[in-house]
């Protein structure tokens, strides 16, 4: 039980953090379809710190642990934020097609991944042909176990994010000029915001939260990552709790939970006898969080509460 | 005055030159990329990429290599006129690598459990890809939910279900299912002797006939019938559509019936001429949906284009297997292509950039005539 609740919360915190970071891009009027991609670099970014810095857990000492925790993170975000500028500039200042570039850029993060993770463990070891990555003990420095729970500490940088994230969109101006510019952009344009810069600013926050997302995501009860496998689909998942979220920062952290108890099952169905003895096939459970998003998005969507410019580029030509 | 229209204002040539330019960019930027990994036999690797079965001195195994990528090169023109075909109607069928796996899942079950002849596989195939279609287009009309994501969705219950339902077909001496040619000879696709041609390339099917027929068809329904008229109205203006008093709901789900069964068909041919096989232990979808939207925008969207694009596309996948591959992986093929999908978001840039370069250049010549002929006027007028 303790372990569904743990593979839940970080499966959340996952979600939640993507979902927030596809939610202030939207607010801002950029869909970003291409989470997907920016968690896979993210994930890159992260894990390449955990194997290339020197770390021993057994003599760890807690600075050495907030050292390897920051500089993961910072890799994260960098990686994140980087790669997310790809989408601001062809979305924003090219007004290409946001479906396109979203899907182009999906592709293209688990086709780099897998390209550098390859090379890089070829160059290596000549004989060496596999996409993974190993972190074994480097993961161990941001898992502390209070009982027998294991609190991974990406739990609190999610909802340190969910605070920070709520107060920027609706307690402070540039939140609220950041919401204009996805409502109606020719207006906020008319009152002297700059349309282009906000949205800059949306899909880079989103690169950041992203970023995050992938890096929690593949430390999530795992120690090695196959970057063949790209993140299996959970920024869509994550763009699916967002719209049951209603592009609201705390019902999308309802939504989390929700989602991320149906994806821990698929992990944890082993240590529930009446699941075992159901006899259902692992497949199974591992549709389960899908098929939940589908039954839940059809209704959900009738009334969508969606930021009515999104998805549309913005032209200071057009009335 | 009858000027004739600059040669540069055809929207296909325009559209022609794009492409073009996203492939050159995309294999240079994969060269720098090859440079990087390692740059003594970065040159070579590129090269080979590019070769493909060229590489082979002999005639017979080149033709032989040409008939493989030509077999491979049928499904992927299935997805992408699966992909243009929603997306003429403005619905973004990203689902359909989902549609794929269930042709695939279908066709298989058909062959090798149910041990039904190749024509009923085929159809089954068709049929649920099509349904899966379907339930995309329902959502979407009756309860407005976005397709890419209940596309997303849909390909990964159906990566599941698919490796769920072929676990009885699988050869127990590996992970992959049964060789058709083993347990479902009836089930192969006939090659009309066509296998002749390739040096008895025994996987040069009729799939490949039937992806260039359905790509004509494709065309003419989309081009040239009040049916897909009717169809490319709802993708423009739904409301328009709906006031002109054309069924919009039955058109979004009959597109998206029509763009399941396509990638449908394109994942029950590719099985079904027995070159691969399905690894029911796949932990992701499979990649041709995805290099179908490649295909799809590569082509300029026009059905025809799609299959010289999805050639070249499978040209350089398979092509990305000849690389040493002691320093690079076959994945460079991949980065290459989604590249080229990035670039190819652009091309709406920049074929307005170029219409806006012409019209003020023509501007210009216009203002300079008028200019002229007052100059002229003005000193006939002082004589």
């Amino acid at each position: 039980m303790l372990l569904l609740i743990q593979y839940t919360l970080i499966f959340a915190s996952v979600l939640l953090l993507v979902a927030l970071g596809g939610c202030i891009s939207e607010h801002s009027g950029v869909i970003n379809l291409a989470l997907e991609g920016i968690m896979v670099m993210g994930a890159l970014g992260g894990a390449l710190v955990m194997k290339f810095l020197p770390y021993t857990h057994a003599t760890a000492t807690v600075g050495d642990r907030l050292g390897m925790f920051g500089l993961v993170l910072l890799a994260s975000i960098v990686v994140g934020v980087l790669y997310s500028m790809l989408l601001a500039f062809a979305c924003i200042n090219l007004k290409a097609d946001q479906t396109i570039v979203g899907t182009a850029l999906n592709m293209l993060g688990t086709a780099l991944s897998t390209v550098i993770v390859k090379s890089m463990n070829t160059a290596m070891n000549p004989d060496d042909h596999s996409s993974e990555i190993k972190y074994i003990d480097s993961k161990k420095a941001f898992l502390t176990n209070i009982g027998k729970f294991e609190l991974n500490w990406f739990m609190i940088v999610a909802v340190i994010c969910l605070i920070v994230i709520f107060v920027l969109l609706y307690k402070t101006k540039f939140g609220l000029r950041l919401r204009a510019c996805g409502e109606h952009p020719q207006a906020a344009d008319s009152v002297g915001i700059n349309v282009y810069k906000m949205r800059w600013a949306g899909v880079l926050i989103s690169g950041l939260l992203g970023g995050i997302g992938g890096i929690t995501y593949i430390t999530a009860g795992v120690s090695t990552w196959k970057f063949e496998n790209g993140v299996a689909g959970f920024g869509f998942l994550a763009l699916a709790v967002m719209i049951f979220g209603a592009w609201d920062p705390f019902r999308i952290a309802g939504a989390a939970l929700l989602f991320g108890l149906f994806r821990a099952l698929g992990n944890v169905y082993n240590g529930f006898d009446f699941l075992v003895s159901l006899n259902i096939p692992s497949a199974v459970y591992n549709m389960l969080p899908y098929i939940v998003s589908l039954i839940v998005l059809a209704f959900t969507s009738k009334k969508s509460r969606a930021p009515k410019a999104e998805g549309i580029p913005y032209d200071k030509g057009q009335r | 005055m009858n000027e004739r229209r600059s040669l540069l204002r055809n929207d296909g040539l325009q559209t022609f030159v794009c492409s073009i330019i996203c492939i050159i960019l995309g294999l240079i930027i994969g060269y720098l990329a090859l440079l990087v990994i390692n740059a003594e036999g970065a040159f070579e690797a590129i090269v080979n990429v590019i070769k493909n079965f060229f590489k082979y001195p002999s005639g017979d195994a080149r033709m032989k290599y040409f008939g493989s990528t030509l077999a491979k090169t049928a499904p992927l023109i299935m997805c992408s006129l699966s992909i243009l075909f929603a997306y003429k109607v403005g619905l973004f069928n990203i689902g359909a690598a989902g549609q794929y796996c269930l042709g695939v899942a279908a066709g298989l079950y058909c062959a090798i459990i149910l041990g039904l002849p190749w024509y009923v596989c085929l159809i089954v195939g068709i049929v649920f890809g099509a349904v899966s279609g379907a339930i995309c287009g329902i959502l979407r009309s009756f309860c407005n939910v976005n397709v890419v994501i209940s596309g997303i969705m849909l390909n990964w219950i159906s990566l599941y279900a698919t490796n769920l339902l072929l676990k009885p077909a699988m050869d127990p001496t590996g992970k992959d299912t049964f060789r058709l040619v083993r347990k479902a000879p009836e089930a192969i696709l006939p090659t009309l002797g066509m296998d002749k041609l390739f040096s008895n390339n025994q996987y040069v099917t009729i799939a490949i006939p039937i992806a260039i027929i359905m790509a004509i068809i494709v065309w003419i329904v989309l081009d040239k019938t009040k049916f897909g008229y009717e169809l490319k109205a709802t993708g423009n203006n739904l409301n328009a559509a709906k006031y002109c008093g054309m069924k919009e709901n039955r058109n979004i789900i009959l597109t998206m019936v029509i763009a399941g069964g396509l990638a449908g068909m394109g994942g029950a041919l590719y099985y079904l001429s027995d070159i691969v096989q399905w690894n029911v232990n796949s932990s992701s979808v499979p990649g041709m949906g995805f290099n179908g939207i490649a295909a799809a925008f590569l082509g300029g969207l026009n059905p025809i284009g799609c299959i010289f694009s999805s050639y070249f596309i499978t040209h350089i996948t398979v092509g990305g297997g000849n690389v040493d591959l002691s320093h690079y992986c076959a994945q460079i093929a991949d980065f290459i292509s989604a590249v080229i999908i990035y670039l190819c978001g652009f091309v709406l840039f920049f074929k307005l950039f170029i219409n806006s370069r012409m019209d003020k250049a023509e501007e210009k010549k216009i203002e300079k005539r008028k200019a002229l002929a007052a100059k002229e006027n003005k000193e006939g007028g002082n004589e």
